[in-house]
């Protein structure tokens, strides 16, 4: 029993960092833009988060600048995508060079020349503040878990249910179809974008504010292309994307509690997982594009689709 | 005839006229795709814009609902100036508008498709579902257009998606509706259809404008045309007066050979054979059922069916794109369905593809390499390996020699620079190239005008006289009328029926592609 | 601003260079706020590129893998390919080139030779894998090379975990560094006295630069010379046209990504075998031999031989980047910062043209008629 809470305790804390990458790579792609820049995004966040929490003290301002910090590239990964009509993949690899670069150039200002900051004196508080009786304990997680939840959730709702949410999907299956009913593409476009940035760069300082207490130049190593495997395996919805990360949480939790046991799995082999997962996956669903129709492709006024 | 533009006469701003439009002028980069344009409609009358394919009619209309804003101009909506920024302001003024490739999403439902943008909400953004299901029950009754709400886009019929899209326009309370080429992908009985709609809509109060370049649809439809050439205009004539001839002298600027000019056909043998082909569509459902067709050297055959009734499966499986679930296709008594697209070619069969940008050309390639786009694998164009760019270049220069392509020096020249009918003419000056025994050209004058029509007639014609069996599959009755000299009729994956050019009427014809009729021959 | 300078700035190489020195300009600023001497460390970084010959050397040496799997994306992308997983191909490539050198013994003449073919194969497989999953089931060539990507990373550190390879260095027959053994004997006296000749002894000289700037040679005149060239790139500008004129589009996918990835892996090969530490090393992220080499394709615009220049630029960056954190303390990392702007506003030569068109003119409707 206490090895299956240990489980799920270490799965949900995974997951956390993911599940708000996740969400944020739903809402931009669901808009019609490709984001791979969500890793990038999820450095700077991270970097951020850790750094305004060391000098600050505080971890929610840390997860706030956080937040802020990713929806600054995720304003550039707009531009450039929305404005510029750039080649969408480009931009996220542009981004993906200049958010880390900028992470570590900047640690190094701020740090003594170290790659990585200091630890932070106040992490993110748990949920259950004082800690849960014996093994249930395994099961107090980050209020960031929560919050990760809470956001999927309400992205299911604002998509499915609200009136935003049919405009968003509107905007990506058929821009066109928006555009001459009055909804604005390209403002729907950046907004959701903007968002995707911030909820990677809060995906990020969830890693390095609560899991670890660092930024480090390994604190994200491929998250944010986990996340975005992991909305491909959920057919990109909100809920989809979100058990996904559940998933691929459980699958990093399996990495460290088999990798030192007498299951010869190795840890290199554990951590393929996901990206193997995924490949099979798309495999699998062969004929079933679920992508969104006008996903990656720059919206021109007056164009014939 | 001189190519000069009418003198506009002022028309005084007044309430009577639900639309006028003074001096607008709209420019793309350096391209001027509107000069000084000006429209006036009367309100409660059918309107036709007329004009060639990218003379500007669209992009009129397109500033009209605010997706364009023009360089310069005025608009006045009954009577008042208004400044259309975006397509809510026009929908706010009333203008609706039917696009000519739909605007629809595919994987939403009817009622979100009528409803999207100006949804009934609960508690300030939730949709009402049930509200908008309601709604939309509402106007479909107060207007008599069939539709069900709860169908997805992708399930419904052609006819039914323009029905929603006219759907959408009414439901923001449209009294000025724009429709713009509106009987592209109509059956002859689902236009009578839209004729009706109009004219109830008319008895309404509310103003229609028709974008069309299809002559006889004007006379049937509208009370007063305008035509425009060139982003200019170049005059407004009440219909009832007006001959078709002289709308078609107006829209190009010179006088213009409607009928097409051929000598009888000579037939020789049997050269294009289908027997009992079957083809499965993407759904899986058989699109062309055990359908038979011959074509002898020396004649053309045209196929005269509406879009979606196999034409496409059918193409697609002559050339060997998809699988032929049954029966053959041979040329010359060679089999070759199920083999690949380059055995059909080995066997001397080409085809004119439908789409010219997708399938035709490569637009980034220069039109020299277009030109050999078939031929660059034979050692003739690349001995060992190697592409002889001096060969190639002559074969090119031959070729705009032979079909007067412009500009001459387009040798070096992407492709894409070059108008539609110059592209449609390397295509098909590379295809006759291949010395073929078979033929098929599909839609083969789709978005020219009417003198690169007449040049793309002219080398079809000529390929019959040297005995190549020809197979027009066209959506242009007309022209399938005029051009061939045996007109089979396509229905549902079927040939139902087959005449002698002359044997039938359009009217007939016209019922077959419908699938009615077969007992009024 | 008249036509004709804005003709001249539109031009495609002008774009590239308005994209540089930009991205010199957004290092500029950082640096500025950071508060280091901005313009005395641009400076510096030239230095450190071109500052002596032993200098100049090793940007040869450095930009040789970056060439290569520049020349892998730039021609991928001719044939409608983008090949992100150049890194995952470079990697399996590397792999390969390490187990044949460390378990094979030969004379150099046989020794080097396999290596390369090892490494080609291996590249041009896991390459080709990729082609064939777009081939036959349509997936996107970016997620899987992506996925494919990490996957080969963790390969790559689980075979340096297991014993039999490890960290060993590779036969010393299969050294490409020129003359490398002999260095290291005493008979070098002669050398010592030039500048050039100290430069030749410091420095992991090898023949992969010549090699680099032969295959890019060899893609150029594949793509635009011959039949194969030809058919490869109307699928990648046009598949369905492909399709239609008879042309086999999923031999063509998966061949061009077999020739993509076997450059990879021939870069590995020069790599392993003309550089230090010729032997496999553990990471916790990419090297990014394949990530910088799509970003030398980008700036090269897909051409092959532009590769070389933007090779050479890029590896200058590169290695002059740790003489800049050396003499001035600013953070190698800004290289990242240069050249992640600079592949950014090369992403946007779409919406240049018409930023440029808008210089100098005012109101709308005022376009100059070029």
């Amino acid at each position: 029993m206490s090895s299956i809470l240990l489980f799920l305790g270490i799965m949900l804390m995974y997951s956390t960092p993911l599940a708000l990458a996740a969400e944020g790579s739903v809402i931009s792609e669901r808009s019609g833009v490709v984001n791979i820049g969500i890793e990038g995004m999820m450095t700077i966040g991270a970097f951020v988060g850790a750094a305004v929490g060391y000098f600050s003290g505080s971890a929610w301002l840390g997860f706030l600048c956080a937040g802020l910090a990713g929806g600054l590239f995720g304003l550039l990964h707009a531009v450039a995508s929305v404005s510029g009509k750039a080649d969408q993949t480009v931009s996220g690899i542009a981004i993906n060079l200049i958010a880390p670069g900028l992470a570590l150039f900047l640690s190094r200002r701020l740090f003594a020349g170290a790659t990585q900051t200091m630890p932070v004196t106040n992490k993110i508080p748990k949920l259950f503040g004082a800690g849960l009786p014996g093994v249930w304990n395994n099961l107090n997680v980050d209020v960031t878990t929560v919050i990760a939840l809470v956001i999927a959730i309400v992205m299911w709702f604002i998509f499915y249910k609200t009136t935003w949410g049919l405009h968003i999907r509107a905007v990506g299956e058929h821009p066109g179809a928006a555009d001459t009913l009055g909804i604005n593409v390209y403002k729907t476009r950046y907004i959701c974008v903007i968002l995707s940035g911030v909820l990677a760069g809060l995906g990020g300082a969830s890693v390095t504010l609560a899991i670890v207490t660092q930024f480090s130049p390994t604190a994200i190593a491929g998250q944010g292309f986990i996340a975005i495997a992991a909305v491909i395996f959920g057919k990109w919805t909100p809920h989809g994307g979100y058990l996904a990360c559940l998933l691929f949480g459980a699958a990093q939790a399996l990495t460290i509690l088999l990798g030192g046991g007498n299951f010869a799995v190795p840890a290199e082999i554990l951590s393929m997982l996901p990206y193997v997962i995924t490949i099979i996956i798309l495999i699998l669903f062969v004929g079933r594009s679920a992508a969104p129709k006008a996903s990656g492709i720059p919206y021109e006024k007056g164009a014939r689709v | 005839m001189a190519d000069n533009t009418e003198k506009y006469t002022e028309v005084p701003v007044s309430a009577e006229y639900a639309v006028q439009m003074r001096g607008i002028t709209k420019i793309f980069g350096s391209f001027y795709a509107l000069t000084d344009m000006n429209l006036d409609v009367r309100k409660g009358t059918i309107h036709s814009l007329l004009g060639e394919n990218g003379a500007g009619k669209s992009t009129l209309m397109n500033v009209l609902y605010g997706l364009y804003t023009p360089e310069a101009g005025k608009i006045y909506l009954n009577g008042k100036e208004v400044e259309v920024k975006n397509p809510n302001v026009a929908i706010e003024n009333g203008i609706g508008m039917v696009h000519q490739h739909f605007m629809l999403v595919e994987n939403f439902t009817v009622t979100q498709n009528i409803i999207l943008g100006n949804e009934p909400r609960k508690g300030g953004i939730v949709t009402d579902t049930r509200k908008a299901r309601e709604n939309v029950l509402k106007i479909v009754e107060k207007y008599g257009l069939e539709v069900d709400p709860d169908a997805l886009i992708s399930d419904i019929s052609v006819g039914m998606q323009q029905r929603v899209e006219i759907l959408k326009a009414l439901y923001r309370g449209a009294e000025i509706l724009i429709l713009d080429e509106p009987t592209a992908v109509l059956t002859p009985q689902e236009i009578e259809e839209l004729l009706s709609i109009m004219k109830s809509l008319i008895a309404d109060g509310k103003t229609v404008i028709i974008i069309t370049h299809k002559l006889k649809e004007i006379q049937e439809s509208s009370d007063v045309c305008t035509i425009i050439r060139r982003g200019k205009y170049i005059g407004t004539v009440p219909v009832a007066g007006c001959s078709e001839d002289s709308l078609a002298t107006m829209m190009v600027g010179h006088a213009v050979k409607l009928v097409v000019d051929k000598t009888p056909a000579k037939p020789g043998d049997v050269v294009f054979d289908i027997q009992n082909l079957t083809v499965k569509n993407e759904q899986g459902i058989d699109a062309v059922r055990n359908l038979s067709l011959q074509v002898r050297g020396g004649e053309i055959v045209g196929i005269a069916g509406i879009d979606g009734n196999g034409q496409k499966e059918l193409m697609e499986a002559v050339n060997n794109l998809v699988k032929a679930e049954n029966g053959t296709i041979r040329v010359l008594g060679e089999e070759i369905q199920n083999t690949s697209p380059r055995n059909g070619m080995d066997n001397g069969l080409v085809t004119i593809p439908e789409d010219r940008h997708k399938n035709g050309l490569v637009l980034s390639f220069t039109c020299d390499e277009n030109a050999i786009l078939e031929k660059y694998r034979t050692d003739e164009f690349s001995p060992g390996g190697r592409i002889d760019r001096k060969k190639t270049r002559d074969f090119m220069k031959k070729m705009v020699k032979d079909y007067d392509i412009r500009p001459e020096d387009c040798g070096s020249k992407k492709a894409g620079s070059l108008s539609g009918g110059n592209q449609q003419k390397i295509i098909i000056a590379r295809e006759i190239a291949n010395d073929p025994k078979v033929l098929i050209a599909v839609q083969p004058t789709r978005g020219l005008d009417v003198g690169a029509i007449e040049n793309v007639h002219k080398m079809l014609i000529a390929e019959r006289d040297k005995g190549v069996a020809v197979l027009l599959i066209s959506y242009e009755l007309d022209e399938v009328m005029n051009l061939s000299d045996r007109i089979a009729v396509i229905y549902d994956g079927q040939i139902n029926c087959i005449f002698e050019q002359g044997e039938a009427t359009q009217n007939q014809i016209g019922l077959l592609m419908g699938g009615g009729g077969e007992n009024e021959q | 601003m008249n036509s004709k300078w804005k003709t001249l700035l539109k031009k495609p190489i002008m774009l590239t260079v308005i994209a540089i020195l930009l991205g010199f300009v957004v290092a500029i600023i950082i640096m500025g706020l950071a508060g280091y001497p901005a313009f005395s460390s641009i400076g510096t970084l030239i230095y450190g590129m071109l500052g002596s010959p032993k200098k100049i050397l090793n940007v040869f040496i450095k930009s040789t893998p970056i060439i290569f799997t520049g020349v892998g994306v730039a021609f991928a992308i001719k044939t409608g390919l983008f090949n992100i997983g150049a890194e995952g191909q470079f990697i399996v490539g590397s792999i390969a080139a390490t187990v044949v050198g460390v378990l094979v013994k030969l004379p150099a003449p046989i020794e080097i030779p396999l290596i390369i073919l090892a490494s080609m194969a291996a590249g041009a497989l896991y390459g080709g894998l990729v082609g064939l999953l777009k081939a036959k089931f349509g997936i996107n060539e970016v997620i899987t090379g992506i996925m494919l990507n990490w996957i080969a990373l963790y390969f790559s550190n689980w075979i340096v975990g297991k014993t039999a390879i490890s960290t060993n260095k590779i036969s010393q027959t299969g050294y490409t560094t020129i003359l490398d053994n002999w260095k290291r004997t005493d008979g070098m006296g002669g050398l010592e006295n030039s500048a050039l000749g100290r430069a030749f002894l410091k420095t992991d000289v090898n023949i992969g630069f010549i090699f680099a700037v032969l295959a890019a040679v060899f893609i150029s005149w594949l793509l635009f010379k011959t039949r194969k060239g030809f058919e490869l790139r109307a699928v990648g500008s046009n598949k369905d046209a492909a399709r239609f004129t008879g042309i086999d589009v999923n031999k063509n996918i998966i061949q061009a990504m077999l020739i993509s990835g076997a450059l990879c892996g021939l870069g590995a090969a020069f790599y392993i075998t003309g550089q230090w530490p010729h032997s496999l090393s553990s990471l916790s992220n990419f090297e990014g031999y394949g990530l910088n080499g799509l970003s030398v394709a980008f700036i090269a615009m897909s051409s092959p031989i532009g590769c070389v220049f933007a090779g050479l630029l890029f590896g200058g960056l590169l290695y002059g980047g740790s003489t800049l954190q050396l003499m001035m303390g600013v953070p190698t990392e800004i290289i990242n910062i240069i050249i992640g702007v600079i592949v950014f506003f090369c992403a946007l030569t779409y919406i240049l043209p018409k930023l440029i068109d808008k210089i100098g003119t005012r109101k709308k409707g005022e376009a100059d008629h070029v």
